[in-house]
């Protein structure tokens, strides 16, 4: 293992005493307690670290944090692995292993690097001229650019790790942990806010960890950790640290995704590796910094270009030099610090290169350390391919148009720190729908007024000095606090700081090209988009910012463009010869930095995805051996197969069983709604087709419901279980939807309805015993109560006891045979079915699931959700007779459309294979010819479709075309999917018992 | 996600409730005599005004009352919210 050659003997916040192995392109290296991958990788001399993603130009570290565009990395091996981690924010943990993305086969050599050899072929819209044509290639296009430009490998093994959410409330909620934002963190709480105070990093100080600036004479770090712990012994202050406020959403709420255990290789037990916050804050403080800008000049992407403040952090905080020598170049006083910073650290620095004339102040300063300033002058191109050998220096005009020329000169230098000015993240303000300004003086977009209950602090609205930044913490801090009442809240005194007299930057968005020159001048390194791409979109007419963004890729990365959105804004204003504000701005959308899909989806997955329903006599089903299905969030026994027993077999047995002898069925999942009040009949009156109001007290009917539109709704019954007292049953699915519907009913429509309704599908377990030996099975557990064929005849209901416990009788049938349905209170469901099944031994009783159930319905004709789709009249189903002509309904006046009684509607049908063997396919289309020339038209659909082991014979449903006129036709029933084609036979839609002799036995 | 006032419970997030539609339709007093395009502009055309609202909200996971909320199109503002009048 290699030493560190690059690494500082003391300083930085690194713990030297804890060393930490990691791997990097499977080489085995070494950093420190405190490091982040970049920095370590820097300590190594390790520079190149990727390509880039269109040209596959070496990449090196850019910045060192958040906005990085070049330095991603693919994490971990196997279900762990992740792609796309920014290696400046990677922290480094023992055993880590990352690799390069974006190349084949190794960093230092790839095939792909031909694109760049190549690269007039690919300007500004490649994708939209090149692979246009023909579409059908497309698909093959896709594949070989995903091959070539990588993006890391997303993993293919279920994710190991657990991940969790939580919701929080708070007065004030800062985002961002520097020193804006602690000191708002203390304003707001001292006057006793609750305050939630979140930060990116692995610790609190911003921008002060990679600076050497002074609070009181004393390092500034100093004073963030009193800071620190002062807002840490407060009860009511949530400190989130590896949290990043990634969106701000309508009425003050955030999201906040944490990442607790992303510095270790695998999580400690029981330690959520993400965690997604649901903040609500009555009141926002911003406090996200700023983020430097780059220059763009001629080959500024080589690795070794580095934003001058990522160099002045690495030297600072990791005790790391980015570089053995440097060149400065920058248009603002920002740099020099870093120059005096990186000199200090041991990198010997060759020069600070000013765009501005007279850099006043700073320039002086550099000279006194013996640094070359040379103001008046740019960085013109750079010399080096995967490592920076020289900067080419010329001096520029006074407008920044084009070079002065002549002077031309070379300086040799591995490290060239850039910086082309600030911005403010203002990504907050802006998804909160704050209105932006662009401020002249920095050059830079700010917030402008506020749309929500925010307010931002320090660099994060522009003020760049440390002194401005506490202030405005201070004053941020205390007015959200009494903006959320609490009245007292003050701003501490500003502690001193040691500030500079500034000299205003020089806007300068592209550095001219020298005569003659063909340079590839970067704008957005992740993406790949040259200063010359934005101006081939605009000589293309895409001069909108929308559109030179999706038309170049401009700003589209992972990277969001943070390095570079600004400065090609400033390079199509130059162009089109306008001013920015006048261009507008792109929309800063959430989040801030990619929110993991663990870290989304926390603990709703697999089994806790949705919640479960479980009847009553769940268990029993379990024990004998029924295969489940979801019904909605309900498990239902799908099929009782016994040991040995095919599906299919166990299937057609349940429902030979129910029409010879008896079966017995769990219904609890069956919606049931309590009606009741004085005027309950003639609620049901109007949402029901047909009447209630003459229903007596211990019958029930089958009620049909429409919507407003005519379509129909829901089915069931409805069974009058009182003098103003009434039972309905919904579908499974439908239940949640009915009552909502009742509920709009009551409260929107007729609230001067004296009736009430609520859900009681709880409180009752339900079960149907149908067959005709079922009234036998029923008389040897059934109490009080007279189940004769005269005593609870057809649709009767009777109150007694089964199996000793209070239970409702219906005498209703849904499978067509002699059947009773009995509810009796949940708690005593599995109790009374397993009493209901021993009575029924001696008759051969067997439990069936869904799959026999809906058999028999399909022989019964019965509709269920397949033919109520929403689309379907009553009279398409064939329920004219239940549309009373004597009262309003819900969707009665709809039925007026001549539209809804056309013959050639759809209409529900029976089908028959002609030759009684073939099975319907599912889903299939129903036409007349299928021989014909093309476009054959379609007459309609399969809805349902079994095999009846009563009959002997397939069945189906459908919808056809004026069916019921077609009644003895043949059609053919057409499968694109599975290619079958079979004749069928039209039928009316009832296949067993049409009278309904049965079930009035 | 918004925060919205149910006038029996409170503050509540918006995955609470229920969008109810247009607060302003009214349902023809007899629909038999309403005119096709009385029941048509009722049954399916909205408004869809830019700036404040009335619309109905469905407590669906509290109260389970439909109440009346004011709210702004454009900005998401809730300017009121008030109970369904209670007849008796
Ligand atoms: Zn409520």
């Amino acid at each position: 293992m290699a030493g560190q050659p690059f690494r500082g003997d003391e300083g930085g916040l690194i713990d030297r005493e804890r060393p930490i192995a990691f791997t990097f392109n499977g080489e085995r290296l070494q950093g420190y307690a405190g490091d982040t991958l970049a920095s370590a990788l820097l300590a190594n001399g390790i520079r190149l670290v990727g390509r880039s993603f269109k040209y596959h130009r070496p990449r090196g570290i850019v910045s060192a944090g958040a906005e990085e565009p070049n330095a991603l990395v693919q994490l971990a091996v196997g279900a762990r692995t992740e792609p796309n981690a920014r290696a400046t924010q990677v922290e480094l943990f023992e055993g880590l292993e990352a690799e390069s993305q974006n190349c084949w086969p190794g960093v230092g050599f790839d095939v792909g690097a031909l694109n760049g050899v190549f690269s007039s072929l690919f300007p500004a819209g490649f994708y939209y001229k090149t692979f246009m044509w023909p579409a059908s290639l497309w698909m093959t296009y896709e594949h070989w650019i995903r091959k070539m430009a990588g993006l890391g490998r997303a993993p293919v093994q279920p994710d190991p790790d657990r991940y969790e959410h939580r919701f929080a409330h708070c007065d004030v909620l800062v985002a961002g942990g520097g020193p804006a934002g602690l000191a708002a963190a203390l304003a707001a709480a001292r006057s006793g806010a609750r305050v939630i105070l979140a930060d990116e990093g692995a610790d609190f100080g911003g921008a002060l960890r990679g600076l050497r600036a002074t609070i009181e004479g004393r390092p500034a770090m100093n004073w963030v950790r009193a800071a620190v712990a002062e807002l840490a012994a407060m009860p009511d202050v949530v400190l989130l640290r590896r949290a990043t406020v990634a969106g701000y959403y309508d009425h003050n709420s955030f999201v906040v995704s944490e990442r607790p255990a992303e510095h270790m290789a695998v999580p400690a037990p029981f330690q959520a590796r993400g965690r997604l916050w649901s903040v609500r804050a009555k009141e926002a403080v911003l406090a996200t910094g700023a983020i430097e800008r780059p220059l763009v000049f001629g080959n500024n992407d080589r690795p070794g270009v580095m934003l001058a403040s990522a160099a002045q952090a690495y030297a600072n905080r990791f005790a790391v030099r980015p570089g053995s020598r440097a060149v400065v170049f920058t248009n603002n006083d920002s740099a020099y610090e870093a120059a005096l910073d990186l000199a200090r650290a041991g990198v010997s620095v060759a020069a600070v290169i000013d765009a501005r004339e007279d850099p006043g102040p700073a320039a002086r300063r550099v000279r006194e350390a013996g640094i070359e300033s040379i103001p008046g002058h740019a960085v013109i191109n750079v010399q080096g391919g995967r490592k920076l050998k020289a900067a080419e220096v010329m001096a520029i005009n006074g407008d920044g148009t084009a070079c002065a020329g002549g002077d031309w000169r070379a300086i040799p230098c591995d490290l060239l720190a850039v910086s082309g000015g600030w911005n403010p993240a203002v990504h907050l303000f802006s998804q909160s729908r704050g209105k932006l300004r662009f401020d002249d003086r920095i050059a830079a977009l700010v917030p402008g007024e506020s749309f929500q209950r925010e307010r931002s602090a320090g660099a994060a609205r522009g003020t760049f000095t440390l002194r401005g930044c506490l202030a405005e913490g201070f004053r941020a801090g205390a007015v959200a606090a009494r903006a959320a009442g609490f009245d007292k809240a003050g701003e501490p005194p500003v502690p001193d700081c040691d500030t500079q007299a500034e000299t205003p930057l020089r806007p300068l968005w592209v550095v001219p090209l020298p005569k003659h020159t063909r340079l590839k001048r970067f704008v957005d390194l992740q993406n790949d988009v040259t200063a010359e791409d934005v101006a081939l979109a605009l000589r293309e007419g895409y001069d909108n910012v929308e559109h030179l963004k999706r038309y170049t890729t401009l700003g589209m990365g992972t990277d969001q463009g943070r390095t570079s959105n600004v400065s090609g804004l400033g390079i199509l204003a130059g162009l089109r010869g306008k001013s920015i504000p006048s261009l507008g701005t792109t929309t800063f959308r959430p989040p801030y930095t990619a929110i993991p899909f663990g870290t989304i989806a926390g603990r709703e997955i697999g089994h806790h995805f949705a919640p479960t329903r479980r009847s009553a006599m769940h268990a029993w089903h379990e024990q004998a051996g029924a295969s489940f299905i979801p019904a909605g969030l309900w498990f239902r026994p799908q099929v009782y197969r016994r040991p040995g027993e095919g599906m299919m077999d166990a299937i057609y047995r349940e429902t030979k069983s129910v029409r010879t002898t008896v079966g017995m069925i769990d219904v609890s999942t069956l919606g049931k709604i309590d009606i009741q009040g004085r005027d309950a009949a003639l609620f049901l009156d109007r949402v029901y087709t047909n009447n209630f109001r003459k229903l007596p007290v211990g019958k029930a009917r089958y009620g049909l419901m429409l919507r407003e539109d005519g379509m129909v709704f829901d089915d069931g019954t409805t069974t009058r279980i009182g003098e103003s007292r009434y039972l309905m049953t919904t579908t499974t699915a439908r239940a949640g939807e009915v009552m909502r519907h009742l509920e709009y009913c009551l409260q929107v429509l007729w609230p001067e309805l004296d009736a009430y309704a609520v859900s009681v599908t709880e409180e009752w377990a339900a079960i149907a015993l149908a067959g005709p030996a079922s009234r036998s099975v029923l008389e040897r557990v059934v109490g009080g109560v007279d189940v004769s064929n005269e005593g609870l005849p057809y649709m009767g209901y009777r109150e007694g006891t089964v199996a000793e416990v209070p239970a409702r009788i219906f005498r209703i049938s849904f499978s067509g045979e002699l059947a009773y349905e009995i509810n009796v209170p949940a708690d005593y469901g599995a109790a009374v079915w397993e009493a209901i099944h021993t009575a029924g031994r001696s008759f051969d009783i067997i439990p069936y699931g869904t799959e026999a159930l809906s058999i028999l319905r399909i022989e019964k004709g019965h509709v269920v959700s397949g033919e109520l789709n929403g689309r379907t009249t009553a009279d398409d189903l064939g329920f004219s007779a239940f549309l009373s002509k004597e009262k309003d309904f819900i969707g009665k006046r709809s039925l007026a459309r001549e539209g809804l009684w056309r013959p050639d509607r759809k209409q529900l049908v029976g089908l028959i294979p002609v030759d009684k063997k073939t099975r319907v396919p599912r889903g299939a289309q129903i036409v007349e010819d299928p021989d014909r020339e093309t476009p054959v038209p379609m007459l309609g659909e399969i809805t349902s479709q079994c095999y009846s082991p009563n009959l002997g014979h397939p069945i189906a449903l459908g919808i056809v075309a004026g069916g019921r006129a077609l009644h003895g036709r043949t059609l053919h029933a057409l499968s694109p999917v599975t290619g079958e084609r079979v004749p069928v036979t039209v039928t009316p839609n009832v296949f067993i018992d049409p009278k309904g002799e049965r079930l009035r036995g | 996600m918004m925060l919205i006032p149910c006038p029996w419970c409170g503050e509540r997030a918006q995955v609470e409730f229920a969008y109810g539609g247009d607060a302003t339709v009214k349902r023809p007093a007899d629909p038999a005599s309403a005119s096709d395009r009385e029941w048509h502009d009722y049954v399916f055309v909205r408004d869809n005004p830019k700036g404040p609202l009335d619309e109905l909200w469905y407590h669906a996971a509290g109260c389970r009352r439909y109440f009346r909320v004011r709210r702004d199109t454009v900005t998401h503002a809730i300017l009121a919210s008030t109970p369904l009048p209670e007849i008796t």
